[in-house]
């Protein structure tokens, strides 16, 4: 188990160093500097700035100095924002970020489970065609387009729930319903065809053979069976909502990463762009080892042990 | 045969219901008949091609056959849509701009040309010509608009599956046919691959090649080949330990046969549906891209672009909205449950 | 006969398929004594699963049905019970166990858990309680450390243990009747030794009665009293083991005789396989269901289905060759000789 762990990790880093070069030359291929676009500015003034960055470094310099402040968890500075500092703007802004995402991913999980749990004992009837074309539909309309309408129809023409902003609590639904739309719908599915896998197992036979009553053998072989393998599904999930932020923030104008994200891009603070863009990949990939690691202590058939034998 | 003597089973009131008058039957039936070999090795049902059976399950499946009916109709809009009036995409003309939708004999389903205030701005604008969809603040007709928009979505999304498809198919069946080594170098590659988020790559790639049809088009295949990758490398491992695969090998089969007589058919199924999931997956990441600003230019139309447009003038006027947004989901539902509907016509056995 | 305990009388089980009911089992009746073995033999199709998991009622209620017949578990119909009073029998009157051991555990339990489980249900009994049963019926069936094997997952058990463990799950509770469906077909030839031995023995021990399914006449030959040969959906011949193998009637049950190694003989004499391949359930109409096989055919086989003929010691036949109109052709006699040669 240590031994595989710490391969996990060592790949993990690889990984990462990988991501982090490659968005740095990424970077140095954009047309331009940060300071093309204000045009007032003279040519000693741009020298200054450019010095003061570090950007009349040779690009090899620059990539060193880079890696070697990364790995003191320094992001460098905005180019944009006089003074402030990537890891400080990245900090100011994951909490709301966190907030919807977390709440979406249990609004999320809570009616997905039921939709698919519901659609799988009772297989192929009304209830099961409803809850499979509701998860078609989450699956199919994007999270932005279904915002929009959200904020449409719930926000501006019924006004019950705040447009947009980020003013109290209720302020936070909107945006949390959006990003839950997709994982519920991911969850269902999955549980549905675990769930039906699942049903279709000898061992399921052996359940009721044993004389246990119908809902024993559900909830105690069928369900709990079925929910381990979705421990699987938070990598994908995690990514969607990742995604999703960076659009339902813009459209409900939550003071996230995803917003800070979006606003870089349009205005080509690139250490600003680089230091999400890695804090992003980091931390995808450590939800995939989490989930890895999650998922080896409730299914007891996976163990790591066998790989150091 | 002495001491069998036939009488009854003890069973007898149940069984009398389908039993015949033993002794009616006429003695002359016990003789020896000829035993017919054919019929006893006769096969129950006639066999039907894998293609044509997968055919017949998909036909059966309501959904799938609504979805590629809804796709075939917009992929015809998409095309004729454009030129079904006078107008072009391009085209300005500021006197008629925001000019809500009207269709002659539909205005109960709300093309009546009023606008959120309930103005007929036809009338107070006395505009003669109808625009089906609307206009939007430059006075382009919605219409086509729309539909050059779905063309031009389809378009990427299209050329973007086939890339996948080319790269994929062939890193896969090198990857996983080859084995040994080369499978494991490529392998790692595809381990890190997977480990970025592919967004952020897409994102990225556009930054540095300034937005444009290609550049959207190269930004995802760039990442989205590996999931195809992954599909055929999967399938052909599987393949190759089944028997069938050793024993074509062991009767002095060449690779190239084998390849395309044994792998290539039966990794087909599993390519398709891979095929089909990700043309929505194209379609999805172009309008995001539009969506945070970093799709086409203007005048050039996508359904994202035409989603973001409306989206920032939805509180006035949602039409703009709602007809991209309609398109955009239904082709998303349609492309899905057709893949669903293939995927279970396929492999049954996959079915999820 | 008051020492029946389990009676299955003409059952017909039909599955519903895209295409119309499809039936697998027609008219199947036979008794079970207390304490006995019996064998039911036929080749896969023959219906000899869906007979066991009947008696059960362990189908999918969904795509099966009982279409006609009845099961009496001690004077009481199964099929007219209610499906709580069914439940309550399973695994502590009537027990299973399967053919795939590496299947038919769930694989996230501890096998201690899956014990324990049946046991709460039926009996009132502590948790300890439960556990010292599990405990006892590991050692019962022959788990080395069963302690410590208690709190172990079915993947750390190899086949041949794991259907130990699925034996200790069926008999944890005391059942009257075991139904073991090809028990041994998925283990290696020296654990299926064992296993037999296993369950002869505790046969011996808890006087349970077993209805063995196989196709394997070597496991039939070792275990079982009684014998049931089963094609296309039938009991084509019944009888006390002797019977079956040294003075078989039905041209199938020589048909499966001829067709097994046997260890005394010349081995230089080939086995004689049986021609054809076996029925099609769906185009099976009147008539005898091995006609179209049967070397001895004749023209009243294809038209009419002939019913048992049984013998003062319950030795059953379904085959027109026993009817005493059949003339006393060569064919007859020459069968008698040759099942009587082959043995």
């Amino acid at each position: 188990m240590k031994r595989y762990l710490l391969q996990r990790i060592g790949f993990m880093l690889i990984t990462l160093f990988i991501i982090v070069t490659a968005t740095f030359f990424l970077m140095q291929l954009l047309p331009g500097t940060p300071f093309t676009n204000p045009e007032k500015l003279t040519e000693s003034q741009l020298a200054i700035l450019n010095a003061k960055y570090g950007l009349d470094q040779p690009v090899a310099i620059q990539y060193i100095q880079y890696i070697g402040n990364l790995v003191q968890g320094d992001l460098g500075y905005s180019f944009q924002h006089e003074g402030r500092t990537v890891t400080s703007m990245i900090s100011d802004r994951i909490g709301p970020s966190a907030f919807i995402g977390l709440q979406a991913l249990v609004i999320g999980a809570i009616i997905g489970l039921v939709l698919g749990i519901v659609s799988a004992l009772r297989h192929n009837s009304i209830l099961d065609y409803g809850s499979v074309t509701l998860a078609v539909l989450g699956m199919s309309i994007p999270s932005f387009v279904f915002a929009a309408l959200l904020q449409y129809y719930v926000g501006v023409k019924l006004e019950w729930l705040p447009v947009a902003l980020w003013e109290g609590y209720s302020s936070t639904l909107l945006p949390s319903i959006a990003l839950s739309v997709t994982v519920t719908a991911t969850v269902a599915r999955f549980i549905r065809s675990e769930m039906l896998e699942v049903i279709g197992q000898d061992y399921i036979i052996t359940a009721r053979a044993k004389g246990l009553k119908e809902n024993q053998v559900i909830v105690k072989h069928v369900i709990r069976n079925a929910l381990i393998p979705v421990v699987t599904m938070l990598g994908p999930l995690a990514v969607s909502i990742m995604t999703g932020t960076l659009v339902i923030e813009k459209i409900f104008a939550v003071p996230g990463l995803g917003e800070q994200f979006t606003l870089s891009i349009l205005v080509l603070d690139y250490s600003v762009i680089m230091g999400i863009t890695i804090f992003y990949s980091a931390l995808f990939i450590l939800v995939v080892f989490v989930v890895d690691i999650i998922y080896s202590f409730l299914d007891p058939r996976i163990n790591y042990k066998g790989e150091s034998a | 045969m002495t001491g069998n003597t036939p009488h009854l089973p003890p069973h007898q009131d149940l069984q009398a219901q389908n039993q015949y008058a033993y002794d009616e039957i006429p003695s002359d039936l016990f003789v020896k008949a000829p035993l017919d070999q054919r019929k006893s090795e006769e096969i129950g049902t006639p066999s039907v091609s894998f293609w044509k059976e997968a055919f017949q399950r998909l036909v059966k499946n309501k959904g799938a056959m609504i979805s590629l009916i809804m796709l075939v109709l917009l992929i015809a809009l998409a095309l004729i849509g454009p030129s079904m009036n006078e107008f072009s995409y391009r085209e300005q003309n500021l006197v008629h701009s925001n000019m809500p939708p009207k269709v002659q004999g539909m205005e109960w389903l709300g093309f009546n040309g009023q606008d959120s205030q309930g103005v007929d701005q036809y009338a107070e604008r006395d505009v003669q010509i109808n625009y089906w969809f609307g206009t939007d603040e430059f006075g382009r007709d919605l219409w086509t608009r729309v539909w050059k928009g779905t063309q031009i979505s389809l378009f990427i999304a299209l050329v973007a599956a086939f890339l996948d498809l080319v790269i994929g198919v062939i890193y896969g069946g090198i990857s996983s046919f080859y084995g040994g080594r080369i499978d494991n170098v490529m392998q790692r590659i595809i381990e890190i691959l997977m480990g970025i988020p592919n967004l952020i790559v897409i994102i990225l790639f556009i930054l540095v090649l300034e937005p444009g049809i290609t550049s959207i088009i190269l930004a995802m295949v760039i990442t989205g080949w590996v999931g195809m990758a992954r599909v055929v490398r999967g399938q052909v491992l599987q393949l190759k330990g089944q028997e069938f695969v050793l024993a074509s090998r062991t009767l002095g089969a060449s690779n190239p046969r084998l390849i395309s007589k044994h792998l290539l058919p039966n990794v087909m199924g599993p390519i398709i549906v891979t095929v089909m999931f990700t043309i929505p997956t194209a379609i999805f990441f172009e309008a995001f891209l539009s969506f945070i600003g970093l799709g086409l230019q203007a005048p050039l139309a996508s359904l994202g672009v035409l989603i973001e447009d409306g989206y920032k003038s939805m509180r006035y006027f949602p039409y703009k909205l709602i007809f991209p947004a309609l398109v955009i989901s239904i082709i998303m539902i349609s492309f899905n449950l057709l893949g669903d509907g293939l995927r279970d016509a396929l492999d049954p056995k996959m079915r999820k | 006969m008051s020492n029946t305990i389990l009676t299955v009388d003409n059952l017909h089980v039909a599955f519903k398929t895209q295409t119309g009911k499809l039936t697998a089992v027609r008219g199947v009746s036979f008794d079970l004594k207390k304490g006995e073995t019996l064998a039911i033999v036929g080749e896969s199709g023959s219906g000899k699963s869906v007979t066991a998991k009947s008696i059960m009622q362990l189908l999918p209620t969904a795509t099966t049905e009982v279409t006609k017949g009845d099961i009496v578990y001690n004077g009481e119909s199964l099929l007219k019970m209610t499906k709580r009073q069914v439940t309550n029998l399973r695994g502590s009157e009537i027990s299973m166990v399967f053919q795939d051991p590496m299947t038919s555990l769930n694989p996230t339990m501890k096998v201690g858990k899956q014990i324990m489980e049946g046991v709460q249900r039926h009996e009132q009994v502590t948790k300890a309680q439960a556990r010292e049963r599990a405990l006892d019926m590991l050692k019962l069936v022959g788990i080395p450390q069963a302690e410590n094997r208690l709190d172990n997952y079915p993947h750390q058990f190899s086949g041949g243990m794991r259907q130990r463990v699925v034996i200790a799950l069926a008999l944890a509770c005391n059942p009257k009747v075991l139904i073991a469906d090809e028990p041994t077909t998925a283990l290696d030839v020296t654990i299926q030794a064992q296993i037999l031995d296993l369950m002869k023995d505790l046969q011996k021990k808890t006087d349970t009665a077993i209805i063995l399914i196989t196709h394997d006449l070597g496991v039939v030959a070792n275990m079982a009293d009684r014998v049931a040969v089963m094609y296309g959906g039938k009991i084509v011949e019944q009888g006390t083991l002797d019977e079956i193998f040294y003075n078989p009637q039905h041209p199938y049950t020589l048909g499966l005789l001829q067709s097994m190694p046997k260890l005394n003989e010349d081995r230089s004499q080939p086995l004689l396989p049986i021609a054809g391949s076996p029925p099609n359930l769906a185009t099976l109409g009147e008539g005898c269901a091995f006609a179209a096989r049967c070397p001895h055919t004749m023209t009243v086989c294809h038209t009419y289905t002939p019913r048992d003929t049984v013998s003062e010691t319950g030795h059953s036949v379904a085959c027109w060759l026993q009817d005493p109109r059949i003339a006393p052709s060569e064919e007859a006699a020459e069968l008698v000789e040759t099942g009587n040669s082959s043995l």
